[in-house]
């Protein structure tokens, strides 16, 4: 089943000359409408007439998290705000999120896109959908709601969360699909066998699964307790949200739909464009969006191409699951987390340079993310109420910034590890 | 008659009170008396000793948290009912108490006292004749 098999089984050559046309109209219309690439094209000498076809990529300079924050809130669209009618926003490297606008083409085709990824995920318009992603400025919720409604499966909005509720309308409804992140699919499988439910009394059959990395043997698991496929969804907000690339049936890499998002690997030290196969930094530059188009956006997931033809007759360019990052960022109940946002909470709160560990662990399938504060002159008190009271401020402040819920725990100065003088922020005891 | 108290912050693990008496034993300095007040996660130990300023030189010295504090110690007969009646005192006078401990030798018991106002807590006491040990007498029992 192909959702547009134009497109999804084209030859390269037909997607080369896609994708080069497209990015030569984007290139212009970033050139003429968004100040700061027309500042850093001029800066480094690139004109939009040097940019002929894709081939002309690596010309470009890339855009990061950084540029975004720089251009907060709005500062990176390319249609006035009338055209924009949709924000999402994910955490940015600190205090400001990330924030991205869609034109009502952009979610036509963000739709399109997901209703591409779960088609070749083997769902149909005869599936009853629950999309139990969390609804709101994450792209997860909204993301794959719109693609399945535009496959014309029925959705169930549902949202995060509330298990028990989960668990009865896949009984009640007879939901065929669930989508949500892996732990939480994991999770959902303890909290049936818990009340007794054997799996195979569903009608469950494929999850798709993603916003944060998992390994095959955490597929392996999932599988067996759900007794469903499992299928990896990738994207970010910053490109469009889920459906980036996504699985097929035969689950051996994630299908990107290149010709909206073209895709390089780099070299994350030297920039340098890799060996086609080698492992380096997936580089995204959206070739069609109108609300926020980005330039050879530095994702920091590090991964690999593969450009054979799949199994399954598509040709689009496989990406393999991610194998880790190429900065601190850590994804944590499918939210992204960086220490630098933590850092930034605890500096306003006292006058000096805060030292802080994260400990990230996964207890019953469920990330949890400890804050270990060294307790310095400035936070100390002589009495237990005000230490108790300042581990709860700190763990509010924390929480409405980052979005999820954290332990904090005090220690003594001196107890966090310095390694050349520069303090080891993250302990990840996840095994993923 | 104000006393400085140390107060230390500690984590909950093994090892950690020891560090603190072994630093201070090995500078020579002796405890008087100490309590801890914990939680699942810390403790506060706070801890009376012969010389005050020098224990919090060499426990910073060794990145401790650590402060001093201003108590006042409280003489009273080692006897049932004694402490009633200085509680009773502070109570009428409406002196509010963040924490106290205590511990007694022969015929008197010394009580330490952390006021919400230490001042207003010495001219109290005073005001009702009762005894409040000297820092000077403190530190060296």
């Amino acid at each position: 089943m192909y959702w547009n098999k134009k497109i999804e089984c084209a030859s390269r050559q037909a997607l080369t000359e896609i994708q080069s046309e497209r990015l030569v109209k984007t290139v212009k219309r970033v050139y003429e409408n968004i100040p700061y690439y027309r500042e850093k094209m001029d800066n480094t000498g690139i004109t939009p007439a040097k940019i002929k076809s894709i081939d002309d990529i690596s010309k470009l300079p890339f855009t990061t998290k950084t540029d975004l924050r720089d251009n907060y809130p709005f500062g990176a669209f390319a249609v006035p705000m009338n055209e924009i009618v949709r924000v999402h926003a994910s955490s940015g490297t600190t205090g400001r999120p990330t924030v991205v606008g869609y034109s009502k083409n952009d979610i036509e085709m963000w739709s399109e896109n997901v209703a591409r990824c779960l088609c070749m995920a083997g769902v149909n318009p005869n599936d009853m959908v629950q999309v139990a992603y969390g609804y709101g400025l994450f792209t997860g919720g909204l993301g794959l709601h719109y693609g399945t409604e535009y496959l014309g499966a029925t959705t169930i909005p549902i949202s995060g969360g509330n298990t028990k509720k989960q668990i009865q309308l896949m009984r009640d409804f007879g939901s065929t699909v669930i989508c949500c992140t892996p732990s939480y699919a994991l999770y959902i499988a303890e909290v049936l066998t818990e009340m007794g439910i054997d799996p195979d009394s569903l009608k469950l059959r494929t999850g798709i699964l993603g916003a944060e990395p998992w390994s095959e043997n955490m597929r392996k698991e999932i599988e067996q307790k759900l007794k469903i496929k499992a299928i990896d969804i990738y994207g970010l907000s910053e490109i469009v949200g889920p459906g980036v690339s996504c699985e097929c049936t035969q689950q051996a890499g994630m299908h990107v739909n290149e010709d909206h998002f073209y895709p390089e690997i780099i070299d994350p030290e030297t920039l340098k464009p890799m060996p086609p196969g080698e492992v380096g930094e997936l580089v995204f530059s959206t070739i069609s969006k109108e609300g926020i188009p980005l330039l050879r956006y530095r994702t920091r997931d590090l991964t690999r191409l593969i450009y054979d033809k799949c199994e399954c007759g598509r040709t689009l360019v496989r990406m393999e699951k991610c194998k880790g990052r190429s900065d601190d960022m850590l994804i944590i109940r499918g939210v992204n987390v960086f220490p630098s946002q933590i850092e930034s909470v605890l500096l306003e709160m006292s006058e000096t340079e805060p030292h802080y560990l994260l400990i990230v662990e996964r207890d019953d399938n469920l990330d949890t993310l400890k804050i270990q504060v060294e307790v310095q002159e400035q936070f100390f008190s002589d009495e237990i109420k005000e230490l108790q009271n300042l581990t709860k401020k700190i763990k509010a402040n924390i929480e409405s910034t980052l979005g999820i819920s954290v332990t904090v725990q005090l220690v003594e100065p001196r107890t966090i590890e310095r390694t050349a003088g520069k303090a080891k922020r993250v302990i990840d005891n996840r095994e993923l | 008659m104000i006393i400085k108290q140390l107060s230390v912050f500690l984590e909950n693990k093994s090892g950690r009170l020891n560090e603190v008496a072994r630093l201070l034993g090995d500078a020579n300095i002796n405890m008087t008396a100490f309590s801890i007040a914990d939680t699942s996660d810390f403790g506060i130990l706070r801890v009376v000793v012969s010389n005050p300023e020098e224990a919090l030189k060499i426990l910073k010295e060794n990145h401790f948290s650590v402060q001093l504090t201003d108590v006042v110690c409280l003489l009273c007969p080692n006897k049932p009912g004694a402490l009633s009646k200085a509680l009773e005192i502070l109570d009428v006078e409406n002196i509010p108490i963040e924490y106290m401990y205590a511990f007694s030798t022969g015929n008197s018991a010394n009580i330490v006292i952390r006021p919400a106002n230490v001042q207003k807590c010495i001219e109290v006491l005073q005001k009702h004749k009762l005894e409040l040990v000297k820092s000077s007498d403190l530190y060296k029992i």
